[in-house]
């Protein structure tokens, strides 16, 4: 055949054709092609039933607490927790501002990370979860019968309360570790300059005792530190019940560029800390009281409303003088996640920058601490000898080791945010078992129970930092990405993908029959303690008290009482203490006023709650219900009349009642 | 009769003081909304259950709101069912067919006329409806079945008795049994 430029070029074009679909197929996989079998089936819920796990997610950025079905992924609620949400009224109504209170004044915000909860045995019970405050360090308790915030208290001496709220085995104590060491102390040695770090920051480890009957908190004693970043924690076990592991960072005590100057040490630590020793030095008054500022906000479902405790100091251990309180365990490249295994035997640190996962024998570490076997000292604390603690290092688990969840068949589930997959290792012989993809780069992971004795082995969720194109687009900001994997077979299996909201961070899944039995449906108007509680339509008024204007409200499907106002003048405040006396599950009544700069109320049945409003206008202002709560929900309304300041119109209102009886 | 009979008799007499204690009548409520249910009781001197969810609802459509005190039956009916249980102990201590079949009417007589007052109590809850109602429905009546099912609006209500109910006639059914026995059974024997 005679050549021509054609057939010359032919071979080379057929070749680059086929180079196009060769080059593709070497990009990787997706989850497109990730899920096999019968996924959708183990995910699917049919309507009318329930979803077999309650698990609750941090919201990150969004300082609240969202509330999923497992395995489904729907989510069921957003509890607010240290951020105001007007939908509710939450730091807006008179009650709940209190909730976040601060000694900086109201803080409407806050970054929550963590969410723990409440145990017995080292066993979820169900009771309460908590979650921490980054940002203006606080702990929140929230009550699982009502899936209401009902404790904030603030965390003094602290900064970036991170390694929190993290809880001992009978819910004796949740810490709050400090990231940020501080100048502590009276003003004049808080204004040092930042170069004297080394010399004048201290950190600080928190234990707050949450009260078994109320739910209210308080700072039990706080043990002073190095100054130095404390990341995780988590409460020995079984045999190290008593001891509580922090993973410390920054030992190179740097203060600016922390990128990298903070990543010099080839090791930093795991702090152990004997807390049963702590507690019994804080009994025997071998502590101090220092200077520490703080709020405890509690709010009561009996008076319905919160109030704010301020406490002015706190117990301090020095473990200077106390010095069988701290020991350091070295630890790989700055280690992030610190957990420990159902049995309470092993410690895992996550080095964030290490090749490796060093895994930690507590049995070895009380030996090594009772031969004083210290490798030296860091500011005064004993460190102990790597070689001496280690059980074993799992090797090349993968890139970035951040947190490890554990199963209730001896394996242990490892997060790797820089090569995004989950990696499943053996506990005892160290052995990396199985590992997955995940899309894209995790952060967290939460298996049920997964950090208690007892964990319920049947699903790990990964939570990813990078959503990308995981679902439809929705411009420049996305909603995060959950995954959703099976682990009770050998090999973890790609269930589903769905989206949540804020930026979770830790979060706990717990049996639906733990919680779901006890959840509250109304709260009964006899029991109802507000000051401003109207029992009935019958003692619905309006009362003067100087500029202050009272107005006792009913609300009941579908009117309110009273329903006309006239006789409020420029100047005044109206305080709306609207009662639903509704007695039954599920019907709540909304309260909106035009131009109220306090939100809106949602009151639940039996509940009463008060908006402020400050008129800015004269005239006839309407107000109404916000939730749809009956065929004659369009008709439940109102008016109220504001006069010029010094108008002589009397106060009066219409509680003229429209059905005899209710 | 013989001494079985009137032990039987006895005994049905004071299983009637169940319905003292237990409610007698239960009318069950259930709509798409409502997967729980709404159940209302009926004992022998006042109203439980769901009453106040009830009324909340019945107020659309222009109902009666339900009050104990509404009803004068429940201030007498312990001394009713104390008659009846006092005649039927005597019934036994005479022991004779005649007082069984007085007790057996006495019991018959409450009986029809504790149905033909609850009828017309739920004649009267159902029809007689406020003109000013938020809802109403051109010959629409919302009276409750006496026995048995029946559709209301979006609401299926089922009327049945309850424990205190099934021992009334748990009794009645025994007096029958006891009378129909003696007066079949030959006399000659009796003593």
């Amino acid at each position: 055949m005679r050549r021509t430029p054609l057939t010359t070029a032919l071979p080379l074009l057929l070749a680059a054709g086929l180079a196009i679909p060769l080059v593709q197929g070497c990009k990787p996989a997706n989850t497109k092609s990730a899920v096999t079998g019968d996924a959708a089936s183990k995910v699917f819920v049919p309507p009318g039933q329930y979803d077999e796990f309650y698990n609750f997610v941090s919201g990150g950025f969004n300082g609240q607490m969202s509330v999923y079905g497992i395995p489904s992924g729907r989510m069921l609620r957003n509890i607010p927790v240290f951020s105001v949400n007007p939908e509710s009224g939450w730091g807006y109504s008179e009650e709940t501002k209190p909730m976040l209170m601060s000694s900086h004044g109201f803080i409407p915000w806050d970054d929550s990370h963590h969410v723990e909860p409440s145990m017995t045995d080292g066993v979820p019970d169900g009771r309460w979860m908590f979650i921490n405050g980054n940002n203006t360090p606080r702990i929140a308790l929230i009550d699982l019968t009502t899936f209401r915030t009902k404790t904030i208290i603030e965390i003094p001496n602290s900064a970036g309360n991170h390694s929190s709220p993290f809880i001992t085995p009978n819910s004796e104590y949740v810490v709050a570790g400090t990231r940020f060491s501080l100048p502590l102390g009276d003003e004049a040695q808080r204004d040092v300059p930042i170069d004297t770090y080394k010399e004048n920051f201290k950190g600080t480890i928190s234990f707050v005792h949450p009260d078994a009957a109320t739910g209210k908190m308080s700072i039990a004693f706080q043990i002073k530190t190095p100054g130095i970043d404390f990341d995780l924690s988590h409460a020995g076990k079984g045999p190290s019940d008593g001891w509580f592991f922090f993973s410390c960072y920054n030992t190179e005590q740097a203060h600016e560029l922390l990128e990298v100057n903070a990543s010099q040490n080839d090791k930093d630590f795991i702090m152990a800390v004997n807390w049963k020793k702590a507690e019994q030095y804080a009994k025997d008054g071998k502590g101090k009281m220092v200077p520490g500022k703080h709020y405890m906000n509690h709010y009561s479902d009996e008076t319905h409303m919160a109030t704010s405790e301020v406490i002015n100091e706190v117990l301090q251990l020095d473990p200077k003088e106390l010095t069988d309180l701290l020991y350091f365990m070295p630890c790989p490249k700055s280690p992030h996640g610190c957990d420990v295994d159902p049995s309470g035997e092993y410690i895992v640190g996550s080095g964030k920058l290490a090749a490796l996962i060093p895994v930690f024998s507590f049995e070895k570490m009380i030996k090594a601490i009772d031969n004083k076997d210290f490798e030296g000292q860091f500011d005064g604390i004993p460190v102990l000898k790597y070689e001496d603690v280690l059980h074993g290092e799992v090797k090349r688990p993968g890139l970035g080791p951040l947190h490890t969840e554990f199963d209730d068949k001896g394996f242990a589930y490892s997060s790797m945010f820089v090569s995004s997959e989950i990696v499943k290792w053996n506990v005892k012989t160290l052995e990396v078992v199985d590992r997955v993809p995940t899309y894209y780069s995790i952060g967290h992971l939460s298996i049920p129970g997964g950090d208690s004795r007892k964990p319920w082995g049947k699903y790990v969720i990964a939570y990813n930092k990078i959503t990308k194109d995981r679902y439809l687009p929705t411009g420049p900001e996305l909603a995060q990405s959950a995954q959703l994997f099976s682990i009770d077979g050998p090999k973890m299996e790609l269930l589903s993908d769905y989206p949540s909201i804020g930026e979770p961070h830790y979060a706990q899944s717990l049996p639906a029959d733990l919680i779901k039995d006890k959840s509250v449906k109304f709260f009964k108007i006899e029991d109802n303690k507000h000051p401003y509680v109207t029992r009935g339509e019958k003692e619905a008024r309006v009362v003067r008290d100087g500029k202050n204007v009272h107005v006792y409200m009913t609300c009941i499907r579908s009117h309110f009482s009273p329903d006309n106002i006239e006789g409020i003048k420029m100047g005044d405040d109206v305080y709306f203490h609207v009662t639903n006396l509704e007695q039954d599950w599920d019907v709540p009544h909304g309260f909106a006023v035009k131009g109220a700069a306090t939100a809106e109320l949602l009151i639940m049945p039996g509940e009463t709650q008060t908006l402020k409003w400050t008129p800015t206008s004269v005239g006839v202002k309407p107000f109404y219900c916000t939730d749809f709560c009956s065929a004659l929900h369009q008709e439940m309304q109102g008016y109220i009349r504001v006069s010029p300041a010094g108008s002589n119109i009397k106060l009066t209102a219409n509680t003229k009642s429209a059905n005899a009886g209710l | 009769m013989r001494p079985i009979s009137r032990i039987i008799i006895a005994l049905a007499a004071l299983l009637m003081l169940v319905t003292l204690i237990q409610p007698i009548w239960r009318i069950d409520l259930w709509a798409p909304q409502y997967p729980e249910g709404l159940l209302l009781q009926i004992f022998h001197d006042r109203f439980t259950g769901n009453v106040s969810q009830i009324n909340g609802l019945n107020h659309y459509i222009g109902m009666a709101t339900i009050h104990n005190e509404m009803f004068p039956e429940f201030r007498i009916m312990r001394y009713v069912i104390g008659i009846l249980v006092a005649w039927g102990l005597v019934a036994a201590l005479i022991g004779r067919l005649w007082a069984l079949g007085s007790w057996l009417f006495g019991l018959l007589a409450f009986v029809i006329w504790a149905m033909w007052d609850m009828y017309s109590w739920g004649w009267n809850y159902g029809h007689n409806l406020d003109p000013k109602a938020a809802i109403q429905i051109e010959g629409m009546a919302y009276q409750p079945p006496l026995f048995g099912h029946k559709t209301l609006l979006n609401f299926e209500a089922w009327s049945f008795p309850d424990v205190g109910g099934y021992f009334l006639f748990g009794s009645i059914t025994l007096a029958v049994l006891v009378f129909i026995y003696e007066w079949k059974k030959p006399r000659a024997i009796s003593a």
